[in-house]
């Protein structure tokens, strides 16, 4: 935030002098837009497997986008996405993203016994970094009740198979929870795609 | 930066422009005139410019003529003859666009007056406009091949490569067919519409014959050297469909660079066979796709150049014959981006930033594209290809180190993931164009 408000009144200062072609980059929206095909317009997905955006902190989304772009986290086509952008551009793009309402995938199918295990197995194992359901872009986790069914899936597959580091807290949670629940991945992604 | 605070910036330094350069502009920029945009051709590229005029400029008033009232989307069609899916699923209605405040007109377009700024059509309608956005997809070159025409495309030999009545008739023809019975695909020379199409639509009829009609075949007469995802479709084809082995369901025939080898010069209606330069094959399926050119309407309006496809402006997509016409999608001439839907998709919304800025007597803003463009190779199996592009020295660029194909080495996780990211990416490039 303290970074956009200097390029901000920066750009200000010049800009009287400057006309519009000088700006080099493409606009945060621009840049934005050209997501949408793939993650849904203004990052609502409206699919149950590519997640949304909308609504994301700036420093989660830029966290991602960096790790997509220097192949720290595993994927199948952010790698090569991220790669096209620079530092400037993903900060650019993910003001855009974090402008946007958090959007709330509430049309996938999901299995409501196992959604509200998930939810007291999320409450008690999750809750403390990832704040109401993981709806809150302020705690800088993403966005974890009503993103895509799926994403979700997929992205605990990642952290419990190890293709994905985990922070140090979150292992030992994870650990736990297996441990007393070996379903319970199962049931936390029921409860994330009821987006309740 | 929020969206309105960027957009309010650009804004007022628009304005310390426009005051030194307001001589260029036309009028309604500074009066209270009313903004009008008629856009021609309601598929991928058209339709998304509209909508995405409306949502960053709500005083633009856009009309949209589209001749169906239903399109088709060509992407996921050929799931459509395999069985996956229905032709339901593949087709959308206009109402969305309404939704946005959008004038959709079910109308023809007969040709455009870029002097009198005017476009008429078919029903003898007229409208005006101070900038014009033509999409009208791809035409075909039927004189090419002897015995092949627009109607019998439509009655017996489909190309089904728009989406709709020729890809139901397809998959009809596919489910009488005998089992043992072949079925002939002659894709089209570069450059088309969709480059990785006519292969996935191999796999996907193989998928369904492998399920159906075992004893049957497909064979490609390509009148390439090489295509699109080349690579990982044949290892694909290994995998699934035991391709290079004598129970190969699927037979691809190339012709090398100079040569006619497998060029279609012609078909038989009555016998469905069709002649190569150096082939002759008798299906009993036979689809034709075949060489392409830009829409009917580009051509009478005279967009096009010697090349039959429409040159444009990378970054605003105006067309570089006609003044305050801008062609975007199949028919403009985009390279490095492909003819894909994705590519529309970009360039559609790059084309209405333009427009959007030019009409408020801006300059238009830096432009940045993307395509992504997936295929199922059979159920689990999906595969992608994605690139970034930007803006430099007056010419679309490939970003370097971005993009290319899903890694080679199967990996089944992987492979079922880009699956249903395909199947993600349709619900949403279809909801970002029509809803």
């Amino acid at each position: 935030m303290i970074r956009n408000t200097i390029t901000k009144s920066a750009l200000l200062a010049t800009g009287l002098m400057l006309s519009v072609q000088s700006l080099a980059e493409p606009s945060a929206e621009a840049l934005g837009y050209t997501c949408a095909g793939c993650h849904g317009t203004n990052g609502a997905s409206t699919g149950n497997a590519i997640p949304s955006l909308a609504g994301l902190s700036e420093g989660y989304l830029i966290g991602a986008m960096n790790a997509y772009r220097d192949d720290e986290r595993s994927s199948t086509i952010m790698g090569r996405i991220a790669k096209g952008y620079t530092e400037e551009q993903i900060e650019s793009m993910a003001s855009f993203f974090a402008a946007q309402p958090v959007h709330s995938n509430i049309h996938q199918k999901y299995d409501a016994t196992k959604a509200r295990a998930g939810a007291k197995l999320h409450d008690k194992y999750c809750s403390s970094c990832h704040t109401a359901g993981g709806t809150d872009p302020e705690d800088d986790a993403g966005l974890l009740s009503g993103n895509s069914k799926l994403f979700m899936k997929y992205t605990l597959a990642d952290f419990h198979d190890g293709s994905r580091d985990m922070p140090k807290r979150m292992k030992k949670k994870m650990k736990k929870m297996l441990k007393k629940d070996p379903d319970a991945l199962g049931k936390l992604v029921n409860y994330y795609g009821s987006g309740k | 930066m929020s969206k309105q605070n960027r957009r309010s910036f650009i804004k007022t330094v628009g304005l310390g422009a426009a005051a030194a350069t307001a001589a260029t502009y036309t009028p309604f920029a500074i009066g209270g005139a009313t903004k009008k945009v008629v856009v021609i051709g309601g598929g991928m590229g058209g339709s998304v410019a509209a909508k995405y005029i409306r949502m960053m400029d709500k005083s633009v008033e856009v009309t949209l003529i589209e001749a169906n009232k239903d399109y088709y989307t060509c992407f996921a069609s050929n799931e459509v003859l395999s069985g996956e899916r229905s032709l339901d699923s593949i087709k959308f209605g206009y109402g969305g666009l309404r939704g946005h405040g959008i004038t959709v007109v079910h109308d023809k377009v007969t040709d455009i007056d870029a002097r009198a700024r005017k476009v008429v059509t078919a029903g003898g309608q007229s409208f005006a406009y101070d900038r014009c956005i033509v999409s009208p997809g791809v035409d075909f070159k039927y004189d090419l091949i002897e015995g092949y025409d627009a109607n019998v495309a439509n009655t017996s030999v489909p190309h089904a490569w728009k989406a709709g009545p020729q890809t139901q008739m397809l998959r009809d023809q596919l489910k009488d067919m005998r089992n043992g019975g072949t079925v002939a695909i002659c894709p089209p020379p570069n450059p088309f519409r969709c480059p990785p199409g006519p292969y996935e639509r191999a796999s996907q009829i193989a998928h369904y014959l492998k399920a159906h009609k075992p004893k049957s075949k497909i064979i490609i007469l390509d009148p390439k050297p090489k295509f699109s995802k080349m690579g990982l479709f044949t290892g694909g084809w290994k995998r699934h469909y035991g391709y290079k082995t004598d129970n190969s369901m699927i037979e691809w025939h190339g012709t090398p660079k100079g040569s006619d080898d497998n060029v279609l010069t012609s078909i038989d209606v009555k016998t469905k066979t069709a002649t190569t330069g150096f082939n002759e094959v008798k299906a009993d399926v036979l689809n034709v796709i075949p060489a392409q050119k830009a829409g009917k309407i580009a051509f009478t309006a005279g967009l096009t150049n010697e090349s039959g496809w429409c040159p444009v402006r990378g970054d605003t997509f105006e067309s570089t014959i006609h003044k305050n016409i801008h062609v975007i999608g199949d028919s403009a001439i985009q390279s490095p981006l492909p003819k894909s839907g994705y590519a529309a998709n970009s360039e559609g919304k790059v084309c209405a930033a333009a427009v959007v800025a030019l009409l408020n007597g801006e300059s238009a803003p830096d432009p940045t594209y993307v395509n992504t463009c997936y295929s199922v190779i059979a159920p689990g199996d999906g595969i992608s290809v994605a690139m970034v592009y930007g803006f430099k020295d007056g010419k679309i660029i490939k970003i370097k180190g971005s993009g290319g194909l899903t890694p080679g080495k199967f990996d089944a996780k992987l492979r079922e993931r880009e699956q249903y990211y395909g199947y993600s990416w349709f619900k949403n490039i279809t909801h970002d164009t029509f809803g």
